[in-house]
């Protein structure tokens, strides 16, 4: 018993199909109960006032949109090595998500910026990189459309997210040189104790998980719909040749 | 894999259109910038060391769908995929000699178009440096968006959209090198990170080409 066994579309169907409605159902009442706690129960910051609740969307979609990319890197390498159909298109399933996500944590960012900095949008390290990354997902999903034969395109696109990678982190960093930033940094990291107060703090967990889970049920839905569009168009190339 | 080179760069040469026509497009880019901006030329000189960049990127980008299309059409490609030369070898030869017919010429033009936009003479040096190295980054990382778009008809918009974020670091770090120079401040730290990442496009770029080029022609 592996992992590999799920390689298997027609494993993978049986597992997802019986996974989603757990995953939806623990998606929705993660955001659920994260968004109303973080939004309704949580005080007004002294400083920022309302507009710090934006934090409960913010972060976790910002997390979430360079997580897709990691995701959709080890998809991508799982493919050029292993040729396991699912995790190709797991890879294109994941992609317009991560867009979204990458959009989500844009405008947000935008929208508590005008209030806070004075701008909607500055031309900050953190700010310009996530626009950046804007346009590699852009690029990605262009190149799937574009090519006509889906093991061409698999393969493709992950060379292209694997090169795609390597010059987004580049990016990320030459930012760094170009641009003073006014983005605060990271509040959240695994090994330092949080100065976030424990009543944002609780929430915004939640709120994360949330999100990640949302992925997951988004993800395995998108995947099981490119898997039965292929298996239709197999079906129609069969019909027609008969 | 030389003859190849030799090859590539006398039908680049003798083919006509490919040749002069970056460069030409990188004098009307700059010649453009005044009639957008106004000729005031401390506006010009501030934002000189960009719009050379800019100009020499995007001119690069122009001759990039021509770098394996021809090949492709005629077959010419699977011939020489097939030859004893490894296909990392064949896309250096080919970004090389794009490169000599593109690189190159637009560092060497960049100097007076440097002149037309009032750019500091401190700057000629570092704008020239900076060009050199950072257009071989951008002849190879060309090369690969266009192994990619090799088997799709009508594939140059897409080029463009796949090569131009992987420009960007390049574009960052050699704008800056110029731009530290003429506001005084030491360009050579800016200049190193350049050549490391031209070092590291030189090492990635032609074997993830080779991959892209395997998969277009299975």
């Amino acid at each position: 018993m592996s992992i590999w066994e799920y390689a298997n579309p027609v494993k993978f169907m049986a597992l997802s199909g019986r996974v989603l409605p757990f995953a939806t159902l623990l998606s929705a009442s993660l955001l659920l109960t994260g968004l109303v706690w973080g939004f309704f129960f949580t005080a007004d910051d002294y400083k920022q006032g309302s507009t710090v609740k934006i934090i409960f969307l913010h972060v976790p979609a910002a997390l979430m949109a360079i997580n897709i990319w990691l995701m959709m890197l080890v998809a991508s390498l799982v493919w050029l090595v292993r040729r396991h159909h699912v995790s190709a298109l797991a890879a294109r399933a994941a992609a317009p998500i991560g867009i979204t996500m990458t959009l989500i944590a844009l405008f947000t960012g935008a929208i508590w910026g005008k209030p806070m900095w004075g701008t909607y949008w500055a031309w900050d390290p953190r700010l310009t990189s996530f626009m950046i990354l804007f346009v590699f997902y852009l690029g990605y999903l262009a190149l799937w459309q574009a090519v006509e034969d889906d093991d061409t395109a698999a393969d493709l696109t992950s060379i292209l997210c694997m090169v795609g990678s390597v010059f987004a982190l580049l990016s990320r960093y030459a930012v760094n040189l170009w641009n003073q930033g006014l983005h605060q940094g990271a509040t959240l990291t695994a090994t330092k104790e949080s100065p976030i107060d424990g009543s944002y703090y609780y929430p915004l967990l939640i709120c994360i998980v949330g999100f990640i889970t949302l992925f997951i049920t988004l993800v395995l839905l998108r995947t099981r719909m490119h898997i039965r569009l292929r298996r239709s168009r197999a079906v129609l190339a069969r019909e027609a040749t008969r | 894999m030389l003859a190849l080179f030799k090859r590539d760069i006398l039908l680049a040469v003798r083919s006509g259109g490919g040749f002069g026509l970056a460069l030409a497009f990188f004098l009307i880019l700059v010649m453009f910038v005044p009639f957008g901006i106004g000729p005031d030329r401390a506006v010009l000189a501030r934002i000189a060391p960009g719009i050379l960049w800019i100009g020499a990127l995007l001119a690069c980008l122009l001759s990039l769908d021509r770098v394996f299309q021809l090949d492709a059409e005629d077959g010419t490609l699977e011939a020489l995929a097939t030859s004893p030369i490894p296909l990392t070898g064949l896309v250096s030869a080919k970004a090389a000699a794009h490169w000599i017919t593109t690189g190159l010429p637009l560092t060497l033009a960049s100097a007076p178009l440097g002149y037309l936009l009032g750019l500091p003479s401190i700057g000629y040096v570092w704008l020239i440096a900076s060009l050199g190295v950072g257009t071989v980054s951008l002849s190879f990382i060309g090369t690969f968006g266009a192994a990619i778009t090799v088997g799709i008809k009508r594939g140059g918009l897409l080029l463009s959209l796949l090569v131009l974020p992987l420009y960007i670091p390049t574009l960052i770090l050699g704008a800056h090198v110029v731009t530290r120079a003429v506001t005084g401040q030491n360009p050579t730290p800016s200049l190193a990170l350049l050549c490391g990442l031209t070092l590291l496009t030189l090492a990635l770029i032609p074997a993830a080409a080779a991959m892209a080029l395997r998969a277009n022609m299975r």
